[in-house]
Formats: C-alpha cells, structure tokens, sequence
C-alpha cells in the first residue's frame, strides 16, 4: 500500500511536469489547428536554459525560471512569425511538416559543438534536496517545488484565460477567428501571444524536468514531448483542464507500469493509449464534437 | 456619404465575384443590396468588412479608403458586420458575446452603458444573459448578433442575411429591430434574399446579377419595377 502511493506521489511529479507541456500543445491546437511539434523542443531549450543560468551564473531559482520562460517565449513566437505564420492559408499539410522540420532543425542544431553540444550533462541542483517521511511515505522538496510552481503557472494561465481581454481573445479567435476578427481582435497578436504562452509554461516545465531527472540533452524534447501530446489528445486536444487531466494520467500510467511491469514498458504505454484514445474516444475524454444550430 | 464603393473588383483566385460594382450609402440610410443566391452580396460586406481584399477599386468611409486597412482595424472605424448565420461564440455565455462586440472599447462602465441599451432593445437577451449562446433559438442568435454589433457602437452596420432561417414572425420582429436601431441614427447596409421585406424596410436598394449591379433607385419604385416583382418578388411575367 505504502508502495502504491509512494508510486502515486511519483507519478503526479511527472504528470505535472507533462502538463506544463501539453498545455502549450492543446492551446496551439486550439487557436490554429496546428500540431506544433516543435514544442517538445522548447521545452529542452527551456531546460538548456535553466542549466545555464544555474552552472554559469548561479541565478537564483526565481530569475533561473523567469529566464527559461522569457528565452522560451521569443523562441516561440520568433518560430510562429518566421515558420507557421506565411503556411497560414497553405494546406494543414504543411504547416504539419514544417513542425517536424522546425523540430529536427531545434535538435540537430543545438547539437552543434558551438551550441550545447551533443552530450548529456548532469543538470546541477539548484537547493539542497531535503526528504521528508510522511506515514512512510517518501516526498522530497523537489516534489514539493514542482507542485507549487505547477499550481502557480495553472492559476496564472486560468487567470489569463477567463479574466483577461487577450484570453478572451484567445477563446473567440479558437471557436471561430473570422468572427473574432469582425470582432476587432488582432487574430495575429493573439496567435503570437498564444505560442509565447505555450512555450512559456513549456520553459517553466523544462527547468523543473532538469531539476527533477538531472540531466540534459538536446534531444530530451522529443519523448515528454510526445506524451504531452498524448496527454493533451487524451484529455480532448483544444481543451485546458483536459490537458492536465491528460497529463496527470499519462504521469501515473507510466509509473505505475514501470513500478508493476517492467520500466521497459514506460515508453510504450504512451502510445497504447493514444492508439485506444484515437480508436475509441478520438475527441478525447473532456472534448466533444461541436454542434451548431442552425 | 458615408460609405462609397467605386469600381471595385473582388476576384475569388481567378474568379470574378464582383465586377465594377459602385455605389453609395448616405448617413442615417438603410440601404439593401438584393439578389439572387452567388449574386455577390455577402461579397459585398466582406470586402468592405476587410475579410477579403479587392483587386481593385476603393472603399471610402467617412472619406478614407478601406483598402489594406486590416479586419480589426475596420471594427475600430465604425462599422461591424453581423455575418450570415450570424457567427455567435457558442461556447460563451449570452454577456460574454456582448463583451466581445465591445473588444475594441476602453471604457468599462461605457460598455456596460451600451449593453443596458442592448437588453432594453432585445430584453430576452437580459433574461438569458448568463446562458451558453449555444442554446438560444435562432431568433434569439440573430437578435444577440446584432446586439453584439450594436455594442461596438458603429456608425455603420452591416447586416447579411438576417432573415435567414427564421419563421415568418420573427423576421418581422427583426425587421421591425432594424428599423429601430436605424432611428436611433445608424447607418444600415443590408444584404438580403428576401427582397420583399429588404425593399419594405430599406429607403434604397441595389439590385446584384452575378457579381455586377444592374438597377437601382428607391425602394418604393423597385418594389413596383416589373422586373424586381417577376425575378424577386414572386410576380408573373406578364
């Protein structure tokens, strides 16, 4: 039993870290009905970045995240002008390939000596770690950042969201970006501001990636990368609280199998449930099919 | 005038939709454009909208041209278009539309001075106010279209098709809001397939054939006009 929940405290650690990412997947989604495979490569750029700020110049964890979301957003938005923005009236096609393309350039590139070079560097920590015993339960102060700044960054984006004019932006432009237009809503800015968005939440997910499972490559993004995604189409892709039920899942079906089965098939639950998800449910367990009257 | 559209082409790839088509709407008019199904109305309102752009010609409103001048910036010029099947944001809640009409507007307390003036026009509206626009009828859809317009506070309305799937008495009912917001002060351009109740409510009309404008004049003598009754309004040719 101590077992199973200690498994339980593990999986939610990673189901957040999962979300950060796939929110920025599902809100991309939502506003441009573009798959942006590039984000998982954000997020190891975020996670590049915070290995740099804490190694080299010893930032204090605040500005290590702050510098993570700031370089993460004009990755981001740079991406969305210079990649995605002239496709906009081309066929979904190839706004899909050019996400690949845009995704391998991220990689190989910054595997270049004079970038971050190909190697796998241990991602120093940025406190000392502390374990606390809570009724024979293991949590770790990790644990414990990783929650907060994951609660945070959710009451942020919900605040932004429902409570701002550039949310409400977001959310007309998403059902409908003609009439948001006719609307007066600068539908490019809100585009832009939506990828800066993702991408920072991605950032922030990076810098606690590294801080949880110390180590960094600069093809990391690939896998949480992929079951971000799995998690945003799990949980409805277009849809917020569905990203992060989708994520939380996610984190717990791959702890639990590794915990139960054999960690050899972590990997591969991903994709079992995407393949069920797409079969059974494709619009994902929050997301319906939109109906509209006539 | 208000609004004057000279010479202007609009062009679908290599498809014409809209061939030299000029004409004028005064302050304080309603004007219809009438004609048949791809005639070029909905064209019309959403080249002057901005959603599409004309290969040539010029749209001048209160004396500057609208060409390359874009979408969202229209809005903040004075006009808004209530498009056909009236574009609500379903997933929204009946206030929340009216908040989005009033996107490009500073001033909190204004805004909900104009959605005030909004229910006491269509006061269903006000009832259902905290409601998902999803789930209002389709007259109700149309009246918070054009309420959403009307928070914008334009000087011109654009209105395409707001007729359409609508029984016989809420049209009237609509018609009967158009003519209100009308002698309230703004402009009305109107787009419509049902050219008996365009030609009663506006004071003039243009008559569109396949993308060009071939007659217009009062609505008064249009409504009488042989060829009008015979091709729009369900006359026998003689």
């Amino acid at each position: 039993m101590e077992y199973f929940a200690q498994q339980v405290i593990n999986g939610l650690q990673l189901g957040f870290v999962y979300a950060l990412i796939a929110l920025g997947y599902t809100m991309v989604y939502g506003i441009v009905r573009l798959i942006n495979f590039a984000h998982g490569d954000v997020f190891m750029i975020g996670a590049f970045i915070g290995f740099y700020t804490i190694e080299r110049y010893h930032l204090p964890l605040a500005l290590v995240f702050l510098s993570a979301v700031a370089g993460c957003t004009v990755l981001a938005v740079l991406i969305e002008q210079l990649a995605y923005r002239p496709l906009r009236h081309a066929p979904k096609i190839a706004s899909l390939i050019t996400a690949i393309g845009v995704s391998l350039f991220l990689e190989y590139f910054t595997s270049l000596r004079q970038v971050f070079g190909p190697n796998f560097y241990s991602f120093p920590r940025p406190f000392p770690v502390v374990i606390w015993e809570v009724g024979g339960i293991l949590v770790t102060n990790i644990q414990a950042v990783i929650l907060v700044v994951t609660v945070l960054c959710l009451l942020f984006l919900q605040f932004i969201v429902f409570r701002t004019k550039m949310g409400r932006g977001m959310r007309a432009v998403s059902y409908d970006y003609v009439t948001a237009g006719l609307m007066g809503v600068n539908v490019n800015r809100v585009i832009s501001f939506t990828f800066g968005l993702g991408a920072a939440l991605a950032g922030v997910g990076g810098v606690l990636y590294g801080i949880a499972y110390p180590q960094v490559n600069t093809f990391m993004g690939f896998m949480p990368g992929l079951k971000a995604f799995t998690a945003a189409v799990l949980g409805g892709i277009g849809n917020i609280p569905g990203a992060v039920l989708g994520a939380l899942i996610m984190g717990q079906s791959e702890t639990m199998v590794s915990a139960y089965l054999s960690s050899t098939y972590r990997d591969g639950i991903a994709f079992v449930i995407l393949i069920l998800v797409l079969l059974w449910k494709p619009t994902g367990i929050l997301g319906a099919p939109r109906a509209e009257k006539v | 005038m208000l609004l004057t559209i000279e010479q202007v082409n609009v062009y679908y790839d290599n498809l014409r939709a809209l061939q030299d088509v000029s004409f004028v709407v005064g302050k304080g008019e309603i004007v219809s454009l009438i004609g048949a199904n791809g005639a070029g109305k909905s064209t019309i309102l959403k080249t002057i909208s901005g959603i599409l752009t004309p290969r040539s010609g010029k749209i001048l409103f209160a004396g500057r041209n609208l060409v390359g001048i874009p979408q969202h910036r229209i809005v903040r010029m004075g006009i808004s278009l209530v498009p056909e099947g009236r574009g609500i944001f379903a997933n929204m809640t009946v206030l929340e539309n009216l908040e989005m009409g009033a996107y490009t507007r500073a001033s909190r307390q204004e805004v909900a001075k104009s959605i005030g003036k909004v229910y006491t026009l269509f006061p269903r509206l006000q009832e259902r106010s905290s409601q998902p626009a999803g789930t209002l009828s389709g007259g109700e859809q149309q009246m918070l279209a054009i309420g959403r317009a009307m928070v914008a506070r334009p000087d011109l309305v654009l209105l395409d098709e707001p007729s359409m799937g609508l029984s016989p008495l809420l049209v009237r009912e609509i018609f009967r809001l158009i003519r209100e917001i009308n002698e309230e002060g703004t402009t009305i351009l109107l787009v419509e397939q049902n050219a008996f109740m365009a030609l009663s409510v506006a004071h003039r009309a243009y008559v569109l054939e396949a993308g060009s404008i071939t007659l217009s004049g009062n609505a008064s003598e249009l409504r009488n006009d042989s060829k009008v009754r015979a091709a729009y309004l369900g006359d026998v040719m003689e």
